[in-house]
């Protein structure tokens, strides 16, 4: 199972929930396991052609995902995803 | 009607009222402040400035705030110093540099952007401030919370430099010195915020926060007798410094205070964290995240909120981004300090650096006015300097001692 965790702006998708559950073997995979859950979240994080958009940032146990394989960066039992919208600081 | 009319998302155009917020639910775009510019033009005037108090506040009508009490009240209205000697060296006719060396009340460009954070969120209510910072913001914050009376808790990479982790401490914030760099911050305080019913100044009060930074454009304008200059270098960061300065230049265009606007902006970045001035060069209008490793920390952040609209704006202008290396951040920082007397901290360096570069490239030329912004004080960052200025001369407390280290001849003037 993956920890997710949910931002502010998403969290009327998840019923107020800072963090949900998920079974999935990749960050894209997530997002769509995430979207029959919590339907309207992959339209949220991706635009229309399927790509993350500009100012979404996902992390797996704290490694940005644009370090690691983007969208393709492999998940395993036990891993912690934070979506973290990419506006913040400076 | 008032002077703010809601946060509009940059990317899709969405409203939302002016709170606490920074982010769009739909897409994820940044929220800025809509303003109503044609009641502010009614009611701004050159004159009204300059009748305006010393500080940032002659601003007021462009500032996203309510008052008419303002937090922090001094802030801003420093000395944009005419750089004859630096300008002779560098072989331009009209150099000034803007000196926020010397902002009140911790001594960088951040100390506007806080008073108007703070203002801001006094207004909606808030107890506690906080934010993610690479130094100087967080002594802003924990000062002007001071002042005001609020709670803070001021968020560092674990590796700052020590005059920067005393400049918290000693105003009694919660200094959480957080083991990572700048980005790792961020990110955790981007999730702390949506946990507790803090004022973040730059992540949940963003959109006011950023807007502080606006007067640095409007002050040059003001103190160059009305006229906008023709090159500005501009330190980045998270590029947020870099596309407030565009846009104020832009809004005294709008609002009838100058005529026109033909400003070419030019970013500055240094070597080791330079993922905004990398895309630039390369022609791409996105950049790769990076893991700073510079001296130029409170420039250090690899992954630049800002970054897009910074590339945005600078390619608009028809400007120019450089980077330099941490050698010549320390020379720059020498070269500012020996020609103009001005001790400017590692990303006035930075800045330095990167105008000589774009001089020497003729990206700026002779006769160009150009201001250079010069952000932070060198008090505050002496370990990247401390190796490179020489040490005192030791001498026994006597005339003969004196004179045998400095040569002097029978009237004087001998250099050791």
């Amino acid at each position: 199972m993956i920890k997710v965790r949910i931002p502010t702006p998403l969290r009327p998708l998840t019923k107020g929930q800072g963090e949900v559950d998920a079974q999935a073997k990749s960050i894209a995979e997530m997002i769509d396991t995430l979207n029959i859950a919590h339907p309207g979240i992959k339209g949220r994080l991706c635009d229309d052609t399927g790509e993350l958009r500009r100012f979404v940032n996902i992390y797996v146990n704290e490694e940005d995902i644009r370090f690691l394989k983007g969208k393709e960066t492999s998940l395993k039992d036990g891993d912690e995803v934070s979506i973290v919208p990419a506006i913040a600081g400076g | 009607m008032a002077k703010m009319k809601a946060l509009v998302c940059r990317e899709c155009g969405k409203e939302y009222p002016t709170k606490a917020i920074h982010v769009c639910e739909m897409c994820f775009g940044p929220l800025e402040v809509k303003y109503n510019y044609e009641e502010i033009k009614k009611n701004i005037s050159r004159k009204k400035i300059q009748d305006g108090p010393q500080s940032i506040w002659r601003y007021a009508d462009l500032l996203p705030v309510e008052g008419p009490t303002f937090l922090g009240p001094h802030a801003g209205m420093t000395p944009l110093v005419r750089a004859k000697n630096l300008g002779a060296y560098l072989g331009l006719d009209e150099l000034y540099i803007k000196n926020d060396t010397v902002n009140h009340p911790t001594l960088s460009f951040k100390d506007r952007v806080v008073a108007v954070a703070i203002t801001r969120a006094r207004e909606l209510g808030f107890e506690t401030i906080a934010c993610a910072s690479t130094g100087n913001l967080a002594n802003s914050v924990a000062a002007h919370a001071a002042a005001a009376g609020m709670r803070a808790y001021v968020f560092i990479p674990g590796d700052l430099e020590a005059a920067k982790v005393l400049g918290n401490l000693i105003y009694k914030p919660n200094v959480v010195e957080v083991e990572g760099n700048y980005d790792d911050v961020n990110r955790l305080c981007s999730e702390i915020a949506g946990e507790y019913a803090w004022a973040f100044v730059n992540i949940n009060v963003r959109p006011y926060y950023a807007e502080g930074s606006k007067t640095l454009a409007y002050e040059t304008v003001e103190q160059l007798d009305w006229r906008t200059p023709d090159q500005v270098v501009i330190p980045m960061a998270s590029g947020s410094l870099l596309t407030k300065i565009w846009k104020g230049l832009h809004e005294m265009k709008t609002l009838g205070l100058v005529d026109d606007v033909r400003t070419k902006i030019n970013g500055a970045q240094a070597e080791g964290c330079s993922p905004i001035s990398t895309a630039f060069k390369a022609g791409r209008d996105f950049f790769k995240p990076v893991k700073p490793k510079t001296i130029a920390k409170s420039l250090a952040i690899g992954n630049p909120a800002d970054g897009y609209y910074a590339l945005k704006a600078t390619a608009e202008s028809k400007g120019s981004m450089d980077m330099v290396s941490d050698d010549e951040v320390v020379e720059g920082i020498k070269l500012l300090a020996q020609t103009e007397g001005i001790f400017a901290e590692t990303a006035g360096g930075v800045t330095i650096g990167v105008l000589q570069k774009l001089v020497k490239q003729g990206t700026i030329k002779k006769g160009d006015v150009t201001v250079a912004y010069i952000t932070g004080n060198g008090l505050k960052t002496q370990e990247a300097v401390m190796d490179a200025v020489g040490k005192p001369h030791r001498i026994q407390p006597s005339l003969a001692s004196f004179e045998k280290t400095f040569k002097m001849g029978k009237h004087g003037g001998g250099d050791a």
